[in-house]
């Protein structure tokens, strides 16, 4: 079961036990939590936009705070939010998950293993009329352990590699035409586009699973996600393989800029004039 | 409330009880998801997938195989919001976030993985659409003209038998492996209406006894070789509609030519055969399908009661718009600009049918989102019509609701003005997508648009009748042959480079009285603009009195002209210099086309038309 639902748990757990939160964390368990004061909410959105308003307890944490950090630079942010090595934490955004995906990565990666997103974005967490609150919180400063997850990252040396090997698939996750354009080598397309449902920032896992299958690939296979540069499409791309159950999933952070910048090769197709067909 | 206005829209919807036929089903998704991986794993053949595959309504993307088009069926160009909505989510997640409407009232999605077609068939399958035969030997999407039932020329609104012709003829084994497509289409008076360039098409009509029914035309459609359909009968009873369609299917289905490929349209046939033989058959054969027709088949088709339900049930007064008749709208605003060229009075008095500007028939999902909005809130029918001319028509806006109509959808920025006159250019997908297509005629056609609206002859009502239609080969996906000034594209040896080029024709008109174009020059891709502008220039110095430049095109390729221009021979001259290429090294511009960066080179491959 990758969601979890607070009605069948039980209830006595408390903020000492902390529990092993799913990768995507419905808004049932996220409230009891909140409740209990037995999880760490992380707002990724801007800061002034965190200022007006966010989800009751969370921290600010905007995401270019992380994005040219080191391990230990990122462990100083989990100990100046307060985020001990077992508390669950849960990461949301306005961004449909994108930029959420890539800090909850990061964490996984520098060793904070409970770490999940949250299933919806902000707007609709507070459409839904879920309590929200304006006050800049802070929390005590803590300890936490450095402990690098090398199993979910890839850089460029690697992917060069497991392009060519059977049983890994490399997925683009950027959109279709910019993956008709140029993309890595056999790299397969799943556009982050059709990972997310109307109402939740990622369809449900056996659908994922399904478009998974429809490309004749299993899901035991090894899969590393790419995407333009910053490795935030390609991050949400990561939390779906992981909820349609996929246990080894890499991200390749430094993604396609990073792969062009070292001048590796490309699959290229310039036979059609894709391009103007958008409306835009 | 003002009693010169239609009455309040939001209580009035009650006058459409149209019910919404499910088209698609759930286990044909299931089945060709199946039949993908039987056939990634090589279980079944290329061919044998290749027909399968298109009988659901996805053609190969060009010279990509893995990838796939996919022609959604809008029986009668009648879209719901919901549908609308739909066609939005399903472009973002698996095609370009961008929806396309073809000149045969689908809807097209481009570049979609072959391995997630099955998920775009199940989203439409949610919303009662269906992909089904929408390509492949059969009986394509059954069209019919955006103005039935609001045409103030029409006997009565054919729409009723166009979606029961759709919907009998669908999954009907009949029509499951003709020789060839087969495509119908109704009008619903003489002037709208693709009726001459179908297999079967049919305007509505009522006789001296107050009887309806139908002028049927037989035999007619676009292609490499084109011919206009023959009228059947004076007059061909309501009764007996079904029964002589089912006869022409079953003719073309034992007789059609089955050995060549490039033959194999009914057309030809009946060519071939001669109208008087052919039109014989017809009759005979029809007697034979009354004679053994089913009891259970017939009872499929009546359409009478849908067709009473939808009679408007008062009279609503007029109201009118002051800008609707006025010749000059320089000094007026956009929405002024954007109600002379987009707005048209309905029948039903104090309602207005908008149509919504396209660029070549594109329109972004955020964009169809908002159309949809605005279609739930000021339509009292509540659904849109799609348009052969690549446009949505939005039909029953009441008068009061027009500004606010307008408002709302220029919030996504849908209201470019032009839609009812020749900046509205069509062009066919092309080489954004097709396999058999020479030219991008696609980006042409948008160019063409803007650069007109640009220099505002969209307002210039001496254009206004005048069209212009683009097919990036000769195969008339975009309709050139019925354009008043139309391209189709192909590719000129200059000395020893390549340029992309289009044969223009003039003169080509739809409707019952339609006529094909006649064949004037070949143009190179980067010089059509100049050449339009030209035609128009000399047009402007030669008309005479208050001729439009359709009336004065006509003239000329009849050999009729009064001025210096006599006829086609004088324009060639005229035209020929703006014709002129320089050699690529002084022009290299010239030997690419639109939306490309590298020189041309004609690249095709298999077409999947006749597959």
């Amino acid at each position: 079961m990758m969601y979890m639902n607070t009605k069948k748990r039980d209830s006595s757990t408390s903020i000492n036990t902390h529990i092993r939160i799913p990768v995507i964390c419905d808004t049932d368990t996220v409230q009891a939590l909140i409740l209990k004061d037995a999880v760490r909410m992380v707002d990724v959105r801007k800061l002034d936009e965190y200022l007006q308003s966010h989800i009751r307890s969370a921290v600010s944490l905007p995401l270019s705070q992380i994005l040219e950090k080191d391990p230990s630079g990122i462990i100083d942010i989990l100990k100046n939010l307060g985020i001990t090595d077992t508390m669950p934490v849960v990461i949301y955004d306005d961004t449909f998950g994108a930029l959420a995906a890539r800090v909850a990565w990061t964490f996984q990666y520098v060793g904070h293993p409970n770490t999940a997103l949250l299933e919806m974005t902000f707007s609709q967490w507070k459409s839904m009329g879920l309590e929200t609150e304006s006050k800049n919180n802070t929390f005590p400063k803590t300890e936490h352990t450095l402990l690098i997850n090398h199993e979910i990252q890839a850089d460029a040396s690697y992917v060069d590699l497991a392009k060519e090997q059977e049983n890994k698939f490399l997925i683009d996750t950027r959109e279709r035409l910019n993956f008709l354009t140029e993309h890595i080598p056999n790299a397969k397309n799943m556009p982050y586009t059709m990972l997310r449902s109307d109402t939740n920032i990622l369809r449900k896992p056996e659908e994922i699973r399904r478009l998974i299958e429809n490309r004749g690939m299993s899901i035991d296979s090894e899969f590393i996600t790419y995407c333009g540069s910053a490795g935030t499409l390609s991050g949400l791309a990561y939390y779906a393989l992981k909820l349609a159950g996929i246990k080894n999933v890499k991200l390749y952070s430094k993604s396609f800029r990073d792969w062009k910048m070292l001048g590796k090769s490309k699959e290229e197709f310039k036979e059609a004039n894709y391009w103007d067909l958008s409306a835009d | 409330m003002n009693n010169n206005v239609a009455p309040d829209s939001k209580h009035d919807n009650n006058l459409f009880t149209r019910s919404h036929i499910k088209w698609g089903k759930k286990e044909e998704t299931d089945n060709f998801a199946q039949k993908v991986k039987l056939f990634r794993r090589r279980s079944i053949s290329e061919d044998g997938f290749r027909r399968f595959r298109l009988q659901h309504g996805a053609y190969g993307s060009r010279l990509q195989m893995g990838y796939s088009m996919i022609r959604i069926k809008i029986p009668s160009g009648e879209i719901t919001p919901d549908q609308l909505e739909k066609i939005a989510g399903l472009s973002e997640a698996f095609s370009i976030g961008s929806a396309h409407v073809s000149t045969r009232q689908n809807i097209q999605l481009h570049w979609v993985q072959l391995e997630d077609v099955s998920e775009v068939m199940r989203g439409l399958v949610d919303v009662g659409l269906t992909t089904r035969e929408a390509c492949g030997n059969t009986v394509r999407n059954v069209m019919c003209s955006h103005f039935a039932g609001v045409c103030a020329k029409e006997e009565f609104d054919p729409t009723p038998y166009s979606k029961a012709i759709a919907q009998f003829f669908l999954r009907n084994p009949v029509c499951q492996n003709l020789p060839r497509k087969f495509k119908i289409n109704f009008s619903c008076c003489a002037d709208h209406g693709l009726v001459r360039i179908a297999d079967i098409g049919l305007v509505p009509m009522i006789n001296d006894n107050g009887v309806k029914g139908f002028r049927i035309y037989l035999g007619g459609g676009l292609g490499a070789a084109s011919f206009l359909g023959h009228l059947l009968e004076d007059f061909t009873f309501e009764d007996r509609l079904l029964p002589t369609c089912l006869a022409t299917i079953r003719l073309f289905d034992r007789h059609g030519n089955r050995e060549n490929m490039a033959r194999n349209r009914m057309r030809y046939f009946v060519n071939e055969t001669g109208w008087d033989t052919f039109q014989r058959m017809v009759i005979k054969e029809r007697s034979i399908v009354e004679m053994t027709i089913a009891s259970s088949t017939l009872e499929l088709f009546r359409v009478h009661l849908e067709n009473e339900q939808k009679e408007m049930s008062k009279a609503h007064r007029y109201l009118k718009l002051p800008v609707l008749d006025t010749q000059n709208t320089l000094s007026e605003g956009p929405y002024e600009r954007w109600v002379h060229t987009n707005v048209v009075s309905q029948k039903q008095e104090g309602y207005f049918t908008a149509f919504v500007t396209l660029g070549a028939g594109d329109i972004t999902a955020n964009q169809l989102r908002v159309l949809s909005g605005a279609i739930r809130e000021f339509s009292i029918e509540g659904t849109a019509r799609n348009t052969p001319q690549q446009n949505f028509a939005i039909r029953y806006i009441n008068g009061k609701d027009l500004y606010n109509f307008y408002t709302r959808i220029e919030t996504a920025g849908l209201t470019n003005p032009g839609a009812l006159t020749i900046a509205s250019a069509v062009g066919c997908t092309g080489t954004t997508s097709c396999n058999l297509a020479i030219t991008n005629s696609h980006r042409l056609a948008k160019e063409i648009e803007y650069k007109f609206l640009e220099l505002q002859h969209d307002i210039d009502d001496d254009l206004r009748d005048s069209t212009i239609k683009i097919s990036g080969c000769p195969n008339s996906c975009g309709q050139h042959e019925i354009a008043t000034i139309g391209f189709f594209g192909g590719a000129s040896r200059i000395e020893n480079s390549m340029a992309p080029t289009y044969t223009m024709l003039f003169s080509g008109n739809t409707g019952e009285h339609g006529e094909l174009g006649k064949t004037i020059m070949r143009v190179p891709a980067k010089r059509v603009i100049d050449i339009l502008r030209k035609i128009i220039e000399i047009y402007k110095h030669e008309r005479s009195g208050t001729e439009t430049l359709r009336q004065w095109i006509y003239r000329i390729v009849n050999e009729a002209g009064t001025g210096s221009v006599k006829g086609i021979d004088d324009m060639k001259v005229l035209l020929s210099p703006v014709a002129q290429l320089d050699p690529i090294e002084q022009d290299p511009e010239s030997y690419k086309d639109y939306g490309s960066d590298i020189r041309f080179s004609a690249k095709t491959a298999r077409g999947e038309c006749a597959a």
